[in-house]
């Protein structure tokens, strides 16, 4: 039921979007989703081929970019990937610091679109 | 035929329901009463820790403070009428089988209660740690419950929902000598995910830790 109701959010952003451009056909739907945020394209996809039907975005296909959880260290500056599945420490790779801040990786966002 | 454009969209997929979820904080300032959101696995005891949170803090402070609750469910009833069996006001939530709440159905309930002399309000979230971690539901404070027969696991499945969370209450303590639940593998990997993370060791069937962790709740509504 999950997939569902966010789908039915990101065919509303699709269509409002399709209006203010006034759009024919939405051919694409790009979706950037972090690691934290559990998503699987193919049910996406298969709900908002149900839900768009008779709209202009029906067939259209959506592409699920995943984003991984991107770290900063105001230690040092640094900046790094990690997976938070992992059973390890988080550590800085630049200085060894444990005081890292996370900056991304719970993206939740509709892109872009492709239409004509 | 006409040329394929490329639309720039930007847009974040919750961000109607967070606006909604703002507008709830209003209302709730507005009547002074602190809204909690407790998430959990089905059967991890939340009804348990509700009951055994109200009976605490209204025993630490005179004149007891008032509390209400709100629970959501995907259909039955259950868990409303045991909460008002032990007296306190309590609506149901019928998510319809929706696997989380949002801040559109929390909006449409609080009608329902009587804000103005409710300090403190608890929503029981549906028993699930993936959905409704994502959902903002306009709460004050999200805090989950883990029990202990679940494992000590759970963050590395669950990352999201200890990201979201202020607090942590790991249940049913009294079951720690059955298994091999590590609670120092545990805090250490909800604290990787979220190092600001409280942490409370409690066990609703002895009453042990209960104390403490209503110390910090009635601390974090400012009583």
């Amino acid at each position: 039921m999950h997939e569902l109701g966010i789908t039915h959010e990101i065919l509303e952003i699709v269509l409002r979007y399709a209006r203010r451009n006034r759009v024919t056909q939405v051919s694409k739907v790009m979706l950037e989703i972090g690691e934290l945020s559990d998503l699987e394209q193919e049910w996406i996809q298969h709900y908002f081929d149900a839900i768009s039907r008779g709209s202009v975005a029906e067939g259209a296909r959506i592409e699920v970019k995943k984003l991984p959880c991107r770290f900063f260290c105001p230690q040092c500056g640094n900046e790094f990937v990690e997976s938070m599945r992992k059973d390890e420490p988080l550590i800085c790779y630049g200085c060894g610091s444990e005081a890292v801040e996370m900056i991304s990786g719970s993206e939740y966002t509709v892109k872009s679109m492709e239409a004509t | 035929m006409r040329e394929v454009r490329l639309i720039q969209i930007e847009e974040d997929i919750q961000a109607d329901n967070r606006k909604e979820a703002e507008k709830v904080r209003g209302r709730l300032a507005e009547a002074g009463t602190f809204m909690l959101n407790l998430m959990s696995s089905p059967g991890s005891g939340k009804t348990s820790l509700i009951l055994k949170t109200i009976e605490a803090v209204q025993s630490m402070r005179t004149p007891a403070i008032e509390v209400a609750v709100i629970e959501a469910d995907m259909d039955s009833q259950v868990d409303a009428e045991t909460i008002l069996d032990a007296g306190v006001p309590a609506v149901q939530l019928r998510t319809g089988g929706f696997c989380h709440v949002d801040s559109y159905m929390v909006s449409k309930t609080l009608p329902n209660l009587d804000l103005g002399s409710t300090d403190l309000l608890i929503l029981e979230n549906v028993g699930n740690l993936i959905c409704t971690a994502q959902s903002d539901t306009g709460a004050n404070s999200n805090v989950m419950i883990l029990s202990v027969p679940e494992g000590d696991d759970k963050p590395l499945k669950y990352p999201l929902m200890f990201r979201e969370c202020e607090a942590l209450v790991v249940n049913k303590t009294d079951y720690l000598q059955m298994g091999d639940f590590d609670m120092g593998s545990l805090r250490r990997r909800a604290k990787k995910l979220n190092p600001q993370i409280e942490i409370f060791e409690v066990s609703c069937k002895t009453g042990a830790g209960v104390q403490q962790w209503a110390e910090w709740l009635l601390g974090r509504i400012g009583q």
